[in-house]
């Protein structure tokens, strides 16, 4: 692999993009009909991508594996978007959302990227209100805003607690415009298999029609992947069913270096664990702290209903370590301190793996009128869910696996290191450094599609315009649909005993407890050992029913968990390797004395960037050092 | 109450589009009060391909009741015995010991059959396409507080953009009209500042899009406003005849 190339342009931090945007190589419109892009995944920076490329002019295909790309899991961000507004004028600014993004990030991101993605949030908002995006309101009319974990300033956009579903309607409502003028031809029911590479350069890709089960080559100038995370590697995770790693692994086996692929985000607001049948788990706003205390009993063992237990007999464990932020901390200190608590036998509920979120104080300083109106549908959620009312008891909260920071590392152009190959959006490592903060996603997945990508991939581009389509007869596309179909015909061959959840489920509990909230040094060599041996039973005993060219659901499972099973040694090979603390990234052998996590930035500031080496050969451990030119690297302290 | 029950469950299994279908049924046993109902259809599935056959096809995707992916027709109602329910956030304490479950596809000529209880809702894309967004490119718009919405009416075009667009309303309508689903959008984009310029030629353009994608016309029986998980209102169906109505006057 090439060295790697943060390509950051030169010049002071805040003139960076200005400057880029008014010098970057043009595409003329005329040349742009006929450059093909393939867009894979129509999430948030999958369809604002799409859309925003197909009204320049080129010609895009679109890509997703639900029946409709407003399926998306971005739809399920709930809390809200972040933008350096400053409606409130309470001191916002681009700079300090910049700062709070790397603060929050713990100092594991890249300044210029970040300071772009703070740049531009303000026209993202623009952009969504123009596309009639209905975002809450005050009495005058004006925007409302609302504060998030990790910060102190009230720069959160919402839409009741769907904000995520009704940005990726707009996104998906310009997205649908460009399909109706034939500027997008969109595939639905489809799941990209691989990335054809000619010359060295990703020219297109193998996608399942996930009904006939037929296997269609799709010739592209540049290949975007907007494919989101790969928090299921855990099994139990926010995240929808279908969330997958395949699309990203694909392209690592192609030569895209991975990025910090362990740092990986646990929310500290989901429904607890239930029971063995658990298909998913259920995040809570964020924005609940707002208005939420967390709490547990301050004696070990207390079983009192919580209702019953006095106020001088709780510990607001937040409120306490953390008087600056209270319960408004990052989602990794959040999600570390409860696991503590409950680690100390302070949980509560059947499990004891669970914290109080409770609202009775707001309730009666507000009144359960305003309570309802914030969070009424979370409410209605979580009592569909447990039968339980937040109203009258205190939720039950733990930590979940929510978002994961890492995936393909990408240059300032949010180009891999593979020519021609984009990763926008959570597929990408590039703007959360080892955490994210609330209502970053969001802003981010919109930063890529709409802002970002519609300039930077004309720089390669306009270098392609030569470039005839390339037949999908090509012996690179049938070779990589040959091996498609192989392993394909592989896995329903196996005809095993064990089906794909089961070894599924195993290869999530061993990531939870080994490469989870917490990590050690042992316990990560044990998991490695783990991994592999699933891995090795997954290929001698999985059981997959039915066929090839049909509508198989557990075959599209099987696929997606086979690359997940190897992604779950590249996360515990990065873990190992990172032997300090940062952010969502806890090494026990790295603490203060006070148990908050301990960076050491002499040692690994930088970005890890593994290279694939060939099927069961360790990966290449790549380093791009993080320079601070702007900021300076400090312990991060919230309380 | 116990914690576990016992089922019977019938459920709808067809090929594909082309073949005929019909119900099997099957017992399950031992299952917990607190799954949810797609937790439930997970487990029957595992015991499935233990036992060497096919498992059923379902659509379903976030599990959070948002994505609009899962759908299901339980017991004669589109997701289920809840109000306001989608099929993911509905759980098996609803359900009683000994129930037999009767479980099909949404049923309608708009919405063929691809497998078991997966259907093709395309015919929903389509009516996106031909008019539901503000055109607007991605570019520098004017600031977002510029255009001043008040407060009722974002709560109100709230309302309608809520729609999940699952297809309950087509499922449980006599007529297998799409008309709340239209109304929802048309609604959303007609109460707001930024819709109005194409306020006519959008509800003419969806309606026009409904209309050949073979879906039935409103009789007013409300049954889609009651089975909507997300609680939209006929009162936008109220709205997109006015529009409808209007655009037709503007138009002559």
């Amino acid at each position: 692999m090439a060295i790697l190339d943060s390509k950051i342009p030169k010049g002071p931090l805040a003139e960076k993009w200005t400057k880029y945007r008014s010098t970057v190589k043009l595409v003329n419109p005329a040349n742009k009909r006929h450059l093909e892009i393939i867009v894979v995944g129509s999430g948030l920076a999958g369809a604002s991508a799409a859309a925003s490329l197909a009204e320049l002019g080129y010609k895009v295909k679109v890509f997703c594996f639900q029946d409709s790309p407003r399926r998306a899991h971005s739809i399920a961000a709930q809390g809200g978007i972040n933008a350096a507004k400053n409606y409130q004028n309470d001191g916002d600014s681009t700079y300090r959302l910049f700062y709070d993004t790397i603060k929050g990030g713990d100092f594991r991101a890249r300044e210029a990227n970040v300071y772009r993605l703070a740049e531009v949030s303000a026209s993202i908002i623009d952009q969504c209100v123009a596309q009639g995006v209905p975002f809450a309101r005050d009495y005058g009319g004006t925007l409302d805003n609302r504060s998030f974990g990790g910060v102190q300033v009230s720069r959160t956009f919402y839409a009741r607690g769907q904000t995520g579903q009704q940005l990726l309607l707009g996104a998906y409502s310009a997205l649908s415009r460009q399909i109706g003028k034939k500027q997008v031809k969109m595939y639905n029911r489809h799941e990209m298999l691989e990335v054809v590479m000619i010359d060295g350069k990703a020219r297109g890709i193998i996608a399942r029609d996930l009904v006939t089960g037929k296997l269609e080559r799709h010739f592209g100038h540049a290949v975007v992947l907007a494919t989101g995370g790969y928090g299921n590697v855990f099994f139990l995770s926010t995240n929808a069913m279908g969330c997958n790693v395949t699309a990203n692994w694909k392209a690592y086996k192609k030569g895209a270096a991975f990025g910090n692929p362990c740092f990986t985000q646990i929310h500290p607001t989901c429904i607890p664990v239930s029971g063995d049948y658990q298909s998913k788990l259920t995040l809570m706003s964020e924005s609940l702290r707002n208005d939420g205390r967390i709490w547990v009993p301050a004696k070990v063992g207390d079983k009192r209903k919580p209702v019953d237990i006095p106020d001088n007999e709780r510990d607001y464990y937040l409120e306490r370590r953390y008087p600056a932020f209270g319960n408004l901390v990052p989602r990794d200190v959040a999600s570390r301190a409860a696991k503590q608590v409950c680690d100390e036998g302070k949980g509560v509920g059947p499990s004891g793996l669970a914290v109080y979120l409770d609202f009775r104080d707001s309730i009666k300083r507000l009144g359960k009128d305003v309570i309802t109106a914030r969070y009424g549908n979370l409410f209605e959620m979580y009592e569909k869910i447990t039968g339980e009312d937040p109203y009258q008891t205190p939720m039950r909260i733990y930590p979940a696996v929510h978002y994961t920071m890492g995936g393909l590392w990408v240059d300032y152009n949010l180009m891999t290191t593979v020519q021609g190959l984009y990763a926008l959006g959570e597929c990408n490592f590039s703007d959360h450094g080892a955490n994210r903060l609330g209502a970053s996603a969001l802003m981010q997945g919109l930063a890529d599609g709409y802002y970002v990508i519609p300039y930077t991939i004309g720089d390669y581009l306009s270098g392609e315009i030569l470039t005839k389509p390339i037949p999908t007869d090509h012996q690179a596309f049938a070779e990589a649909e040959n091996n498609v179909k192989e392993r394909i015909d592989k896995l329903l061959s196996i005809k095993g005993n064990q089906s794909v959840d089961d070894l599924h489920k195993r290869l999530g509990k061993v990531m939870w407890d080994y490469c989870g909230m917490a990590r050690n040094e042992e316990g990560l060599l044990k998991a490695k050992k783990m991994v592999k041996e699933i891995r090795e039973e997954f290929w001698k005993d999985v059981k997959v029913p039915g066929g090839a060219f049909e509508f198989n659901t557990e075959l599209e499972k099987a696929c997606r968990v086979a690359d997940f099973l190897e992604l779950g040694e590249l996360m515990i090979d990065d873990a190992l390797n990172r032997k300090e603390s940062c952010g969502g990234h806890f090494r026990e052998e790295s603490a203060t004395d006070k148990g908050e996590a301990k960076r050491d930035d002499a040692n690994f500031a930088y970005v890890s960037a593994w290279e694939f080496q060939g099927d069961n050969q360790p990966a290449k451990l790549n380093k791009e050092p993080l320079i601070f030119e702007e900021i300076h690297l400090a312990e991060r302290n919230y309380e | 109450m116990s914690d576990t029950i016992n089922l019977t469950l019938k459920i709808w299994r067809q090929k594909d589009a082309s073949s005929p279908g019909k119900f099997e049924t099957f017992k399950l046993d031992g299952v917990s009060t607190h799954m949810s109902f797609l937790e439930m259809m997970d487990v029957l599935n595992e015991k499935l391909i233990k036992e060497n056959k096919e498992p059923i096809a379902f659509d379903h995707d976030c599990r959070e009741g948002i994505c609009g992916m899962c759908s299901m027709y339980i017991n004669g109602r589109a997701h289920g015995p809840l109000k306001g329910t989608t099929t993911c956030q509905l759980h098996m304490r609803h359900f009683h010991d000994g129930q037999t479950i009767t479980i099909e596809p949404w049923r309608a000529k708009g919405f063929p059959v691809i497998k078991d209880l997966v259907v093709d809702r395309n015919a929903f894309e389509i009516i996106m396409q031909a008019g539901g967004f503000v055109s607007v490119n991605t570019g520098s718009p004017a600031d977002a507080n510029a255009i001043l919405i008040p407060n009722p009416i974002a709560e109100e075009a709230m309302d309608g953009a809520a729609c999940i667009g699952c297809g309950a309303c087509v499922a449980t309508c006599k007529n297998a009209s799409a008309m709340l689903f239209v109304s929802a959008k048309v609604s959303q984009l007609a109460l707001l500042p930024q819709g109005q310029v194409e306020r006519a030629e959008r509800v003419m353009n969806m309606v026009k899009a409904m209309d050949e994608a073979g879906f039935g016309n409103c009789t007013n029986t409300g049954a889609c406003e009651a089975e909507c998980p997300k609680e939209v209102s006929v009162s936008h169906i109220a709205r997109l005849n006015r529009e409808y109505l209007m655009a037709n006057l503007k138009n002559r």
